[in-house]
């Protein structure tokens, strides 16, 4: 099963209590396959254990980029939340995880 | 003009800024970032104690480093944002500094940030909302430590213009520390919005240091010479238009890759990226190679910002305190849990967390190992009063004995008690700001 790290590379951060994933596709034929596969649903889904409220995809087709935002992931944020990843720094990578079905 | 980045916040390397100049001795402008969301409130913490404190320390390190290139003649420039609630405090220090060394330079502060007394009086203005959950300033505005308006390059570019070598302020929006030299240097208006929205890409992308020459890159595992990541600095150009690398022979690489992720990094809507001094879109926003590291960019857009500042306010919010066991052998995940349970209820914290780290607890579901045979336990708690931690913070050693076998790494000793503060972001108001700086 291929791994969306084979085609894309990520990058996250945070804001307050929300934070951000950039996908960022290794090419165009890539991006348009992101773009048509990674849907805000998809990746409330993924990772609905962190509880997000809600999450906004927006497009960054000259850079072949997706940038998510989660808001309300970080449980607070930097000195409130009691998680290990208080900032969102392993989101990048855990993203890069999700299978992704060819079609 | 040259302008280098030599500290992503504080904590980062003391020796980078040095380094920067003896690779680069041409460059114009060096900035320095020492301001991460909570950072005021652990100087709010120290000024309380001590009214002289509120500053970063560790810059008067780097000013001292850098001494012996002034005295050699090279002609950069700092601008800094290690002034935190007392610019006027860091900025004597470094006076101090720099007179002790026989070195004379002309050293502004900016000030004015700060706005804890208009959000106190004026806790039911609904402006002062969280910017995220709604929630009222009255909920919180007892408790509230530090509010602090994120300025822009305004005071930065007016103090250089009056001859200012060292520019140290406090809480200014990060990218606003590249955009304050742009702007004196090439004489830019204010309202030429284009121009500023390059600028502040270039402040965006050099503000994080090495995280834009290979540091928490997904190529980081092919880097060449990883040990000794270069600082970035960026070549602007009077149009704007921007180079953004590194020193040669340096380690570390800068290259679509490396700089659209850091292009990606801590932004929400990418064609409103909101900074005190423009609305900047990435949306046409082009890279190109231009040789070996080194990126061309060009392509964003800016419009008039918005007659609000954004503040970052912090709230005390009781305390925290986390320990750690390392737990082996067979069922080591079980084991942990339980033990974890076991801590909290004991003594039942208002909020309690367990991770068994190494099963995937970081980012459930992602990394998951039930069978892992080798754990660290982490368990993590928050409480109004003080004494439920000092207690919950006991409660770790006695497995060491009672707990299940395979159970190690407890001699870190008994964990710390730390106060929390809650980050509350609202905007206030321009015309409430009485922005100013002074020379020394």
């Amino acid at each position: 099963m291929a791994k969306l790290k084979e085609i894309a590379y990520a990058r996250s951060g945070d804001k307050g209590g929300q934070a951000n994933i950039g996908v960022i596709a290794k090419n165009q034929e890539n991006y348009e396959f992101i773009k048509n596969y990674l849907t805000e649903e998809k990746v409330k889904v993924y990772f609905e254990r962190l509880n997000p409220d809600a999450v906004i995809r927006y497009e960054l087709p000259n850079l072949y980029a997706l940038n998510f935002v989660l808001k309300g992931v970080l449980d607070g944020g930097a000195s409130l939340s009691l998680r290990t990843d208080t900032q969102g720094k392993a989101l990048g990578l855990a993203i890069l995880e999700m299978e992704i079905t060819n079609g | 003009m040259k302008i280098a980045n030599g500290s992503a916040f504080w904590g980062d390397s003391l020796q980078a800024s040095k380094h920067l100049l003896e690779q680069q001795p041409d460059l114009d402008f060096l900035t320095l970032d020492y301001l991460a969301e909570f950072s005021l409130s652990i100087m709010a913490a120290q000024k309380e104690k001590d009214p002289m404190l509120g500053y970063a320390k560790d810059f008067l390190v780097v000013i001292r480093s850098l001494i012996p290139f002034w005295k050699k003649g090279l002609p950069f420039k700092v601008v800094a944002n290690a002034g935190g609630l007392y610019p006027k405090g860091c900025a004597e220090a470094c006076r101090k500094i720099l007179q002790e060394e026989g070195c004379e330079k002309a050293i502004a502060f900016v000030d004015g940030d700060d706005v804890l007394s208009i959000l106190k009086q004026n806790e039911c203005d609904p402006l002062y909302n969280h910017m995220e959950t709604k929630a009222p300033l009255s909920q919180v505005s007892n408790r509230l430590v530090a509010a602090n308006a994120y300025l822009g390059a305004k005071s930065i570019v007016a103090a250089l213009k009056e001859g200012a070598d060292i520019v140290i302020t406090g809480r200014v929006a990060d990218p606003s520390l590249t955009v304050g030299p742009a702007c004196f240097h090439f004489n830019w208006p204010f309202d030429h919005y284009d121009l500023l929205a390059q600028a502040t890409v270039a402040g965006h992308l050099i503000e994080c240091g090495t995280q834009v020459t290979g540091g928490i890159s997904c190529l980081w595992e092919q880097i060449e010479d990883v040990a000794n990541l270069g600082f970035p600095f960026v070549e602007i150009e009077e149009n704007g238009a921007f180079t953004i690398t590194k020193p040669r022979h340096t380690g570390g690489v800068v290259n679509e890759q490396t700089v659209k992720e850091q292009l990606l990094y801590e932004i929400d809507d990418p064609s409103r990226y909101y900074s005190p001094d423009v609305i900047v879109s990435f949306l046409n926003v082009q890279l190109e190679e231009k040789g070996v590291n080194q990126i061309y960019i060009t392509g964003a857009k800016g419009s008039e910002p918005t007659p609000n500042f954004k503040v970052s306010a912090s709230y005390k919010d009781g305390f925290k305190a986390e320990g750690s066991l390392v737990i082996i052998g067979d069922h080591a995940v079980h084991k942990g849990r339980l033990c974890g349970n076991m801590i909290i209820n004991r003594t039942k914290p208002k909020k309690s967390l367990v991770e068994c780290i190494g099963a995937g607890d970081v980012v459930p579901g992602v990394f998951s190992r039930k069978d892992a045979k080798e754990i660290v336990l982490r368990v993590a708690a928050a409480d109004e009063k003080i004494e439920v931690l000092e207690q919950f913070v006991k409660e770790f050693a006695p497995l060491v004995t009672s707990g299940p076998p395979g159970v190690t790494g407890y001699t870190t000793g008994r964990p710390h008690i730390r106060p929390v503060f809650g980050f509350w972001p609202c905007l206030i108001e321009k015309k409430h700001i009485f922005e100013k700086w002074e020379m020394l």
